[in-house]
């Protein structure tokens, strides 16, 4: 790869994030697969992933929460049981133990909540400046029917793409805590364990494929799953849920809920979608705005997006993260 | 405010089959970069009729900031450079302050100046000062505000710019020939619609001030092409735009900035667009805090920004653009910048 260090636009989930996992990682790992989870046999699903949000409390959850149910919503997606986590933690000497019982504690709500067992971990301090605050990774082990296989390469001319809310609503709570912008109401992360969620789909049997729509957003796993099939797909951008103020403060900043990061969002291919299916979901509270945004074409060659006004225009795989604007 | 009216594709047809009435083959320049990206982004072109070409301007203060600029922030070792997002890849002469960051410089991505003020308050910082009439105020307000303070850590980089002399220049050059302007929205708030009198009355050139939501866009285009005649500057923004814009905000401006020229990257110097700190507020001026200087260093000679924030080519043209010059590696500023003319054909005119 051109770059000769790392920046910030590597950990972006975008183009850099997948360059540099395919030019230094795979390259020498040769991973057997690039999934948010991997099957390690035909009934066990692993996955594992690293937290580091600032601020580290914020409306709708905190990094304890967003570690467990980021974990658990990586093996959700692959149709498999989360059943056990490993957590492991660098702290930065001078973090108050009070926040960490906090922090903790939270994780083991969501974990509860979820019916998974926290069985282990590691913890480690490093000095002042060294991190910023805590860091947070965790590690989970679901269990998978054999028969259950939801992968891209599933996905099929026609099938209906729906996604179950309001997108960007986590990068807005995180961004108006971090500027403190003093948004009222402050938004609120999207941070869910979205498991009901998934079995709402497998159970229609209709379910394709399914992921959860965090870094890179919607638009950067569109053009992931147009790389990896090269099947079009065209989104109508007013059947994407949004909500209003998410909407301003996007019009203001420059910035696209479609490429934004949610923590409670995912996006499913749908054979065949019906109103049935969506009216299920929308029973459910993590699925009230459940919608069908788009659907899989060969009438193009990309993914595209169909405006508000009727044109159509490409919805490219950003490189980077997305940058706030100055006017 | 309810953008959805701005929006309705009935509306935006309506108007279209109007537009499509007129017969003469126009070439319309929106200053604005937020436009620009507008207009990509509601494919608005494809929608217009082939005779009307929109060429983009030099209203994205991203890509009108010097590469010297960056040059000199680079050489910041003890301080911290408080910056907008956007400047973040745009590269200087040897890198990006993202790449820069990365290798040790210190960088912080603020929202607003009065951020990096409350940074100040911590550690030795400099604003990037960059931005027009839009910004300008209320970076002018956090050097009262530091003043008042006292707060001795903070300095800002005055790389501002100001609209109507930059469009003079380009009218002036008569290298572009433009039949009329969609005029930014955002500045006109400040500096209100009369500002751009001096066009149709010393060029006989019309413009129309106008919003950003796709039916603003398409109306002003309309109402150009109405006035071709009879030049004349339309706001069509009056939800947001008066005739003498902000009075408080001009004021707090010019209190603590003085008019002088400016480098604009890619047009060279010109004449009374850009502005310096005033003497009462010396002690807030980085370029003598810390002896920077904004010079115009020589860019790649095949990258055609300049050409482009003049309107003599539309980004395509550009033999780099989508084969050298990618998002990915910008080699102008006007493909690194969210709100720059190659970005937006990159990103969704391709």
């Amino acid at each position: 790869m051109k770059d000769k260090v790392i920046t910030l636009g590597h950990g972006s989930g975008a183009g850099l994030t997948r360059q540099l996992i395919h030019d230094v990682f795979d390259s020498q790992f040769h991973l057997p697969a690039l999934d948010d989870a991997v099957h390690i046999n035909d009934r066990i699903v692993t996955t594992t992933d690293a937290y580091v949000v600032q601020p580290l409390f914020f409306p709708g959850g905190d990094i304890g929460k967003l570690s467990v149910t980021g974990t658990l919503n990586d093996l959700s997606m692959s149709g498999s049981k989360p059943a056990f986590l490993l957590a492991s933690f660098i702290i930065e000497e001078g973090f108050l133990i009070e926040d960490l019982r906090k922090i903790v504690a939270s994780m083991q709500k969501a974990a509860a909540e979820a019916g998974v067992k926290i069985i282990g971990g590691d913890t480690k301090v490093v000095e002042k400046n060294k991190c910023d605050g805590i860091f947070i990774t965790t590690s989970g082990v679901g269990f998978i029917e054999p028969e259950i296989d939801l992968s891209a390469k599933n996905i099929r001319e026609g099938d209906k793409i729906l996604v179950n809310g309001t997108l960007g609503d986590h990068t807005i709570a995180i961004i108006n805590a971090r500027q403190k912008l003093g948004l009222e109401p402050p938004p609120k992360s999207d941070c869910a364990d979205l498991y009901e969620i998934v079995q709402i789909l497998l159970r229609s049997g209709k379910l394709r494929f399914t992921r959860d729509a965090t870094r890179g957003g919607v638009a950067t796993i569109l053009n992931e799953i147009y790389e990896e099939t090269g099947l079009g797909i065209i989104i109508e951008e007013s059947k994407v849920p949004v909500k209003d103020s998410t909407s301003a403060v996007c019009g203001l900043l420059g910035l696209d809920p479609l490429y934004m990061a949610n923590e409670g969002k995912l996006l499913a291919f749908i054979n065949d979608a019906d109103d049935k299916l969506i009216h299920q979901l929308q029973e459910h509270h993590l699925g009230e705005e459940a919608s069908i945004i788009g659907e899989v074409t060969l009438a193009v060659k990309g993914v595209y997006l169909r405006t508000a006004i009727g044109s159509l225009r490409p919805l490219l795989m950003l490189t980077s993260d997305p940058l706030p604007r100055i006017c | 405010m309810d953008l959805q009216k701005y929006r309705q594709p009935d509306l935006i047809n309506h108007v279209i089959d109007d537009i499509k009435k007129h017969t003469a083959s126009v070439k319309f320049m929106e200053v604005c970069g937020t436009h620009t990206m507008a207009i990509g982004k509601w494919g608005i072109r494809k929608l217009l009729p082939k005779k009307i070409k929109l060429i983009s301007g030099p209203g994205c203060p991203v890509c009108v900031t010097p590469s010297s600029v960056i040059d000199e922030l680079s050489k910041l070792k003890k301080v911290t450079i408080a910056t907008f997002g956007d400047l973040l890849r745009v590269p200087g002469s040897s890198g990006t302050l993202e790449k820069a960051r990365a290798l040790g410089l210190r960088v912080e991505v603020v929202y607003s100046p009065m951020e990096a003020l409350e940074l100040a308050k911590q550690v030795e910082t400099i604003f990037v000062g960059i931005g027009f009439e839009t910004t300008i105020p209320g970076i002018a307000h956090t050097i009262k505000i530091a003043k008042q303070q006292n707060v001795s850590n903070f300095s800002v980089l005055p790389a501002c710019k100001l609209v109507p002399p930059a469009l003079e220049a380009l009218i002036a050059g008569e290298e572009t020939k433009i039949d009329g302007f969609l005029l930014p929205g955002h500045v006109s708030v400040i500096i209100g619609s009369a500002a751009y009198n001096f066009i149709p009355q010393k060029y006989g050139i019309g413009g129309v001030v106008t919003g950003f939501e796709p039916l603003d866009i398409i109306v002003g285009i309309k109402k150009l092409l109405e006035n071709l005649d009879q030049p004349q500057i339309i706001n069509e923004y009056e939800r947001v735009v008066t005739k003498d814009g902000n009075k408080n905000a001009q004021a707090v401006m010019f209190e603590v900035f003085a008019v002088q020229d400016a480098l604009w990257r890619g047009l060279g110097w010109i004449p009374n667009s850009g502005l310096s700190i005033r003497e009462e507020y010396a002690q807030f001026d980085a370029l003598k805090k810390y002896g920077l200087r904004i010079t115009d260093i020589p860019e790649n000679p095949q990258c055609r920004c300049g050409d482009v924030l003049q309107g003599k080519i539309i980004p395509p043209s550009c033999t780099l653009f989508d084969k050298v010059c990618n998002p990915q590696n910008p080699v102008g500023p006007c493909m690194v910048s969210s709100e720059g003319s190659c970005a937006a054909y990159y990103k969704y005119e391709r």
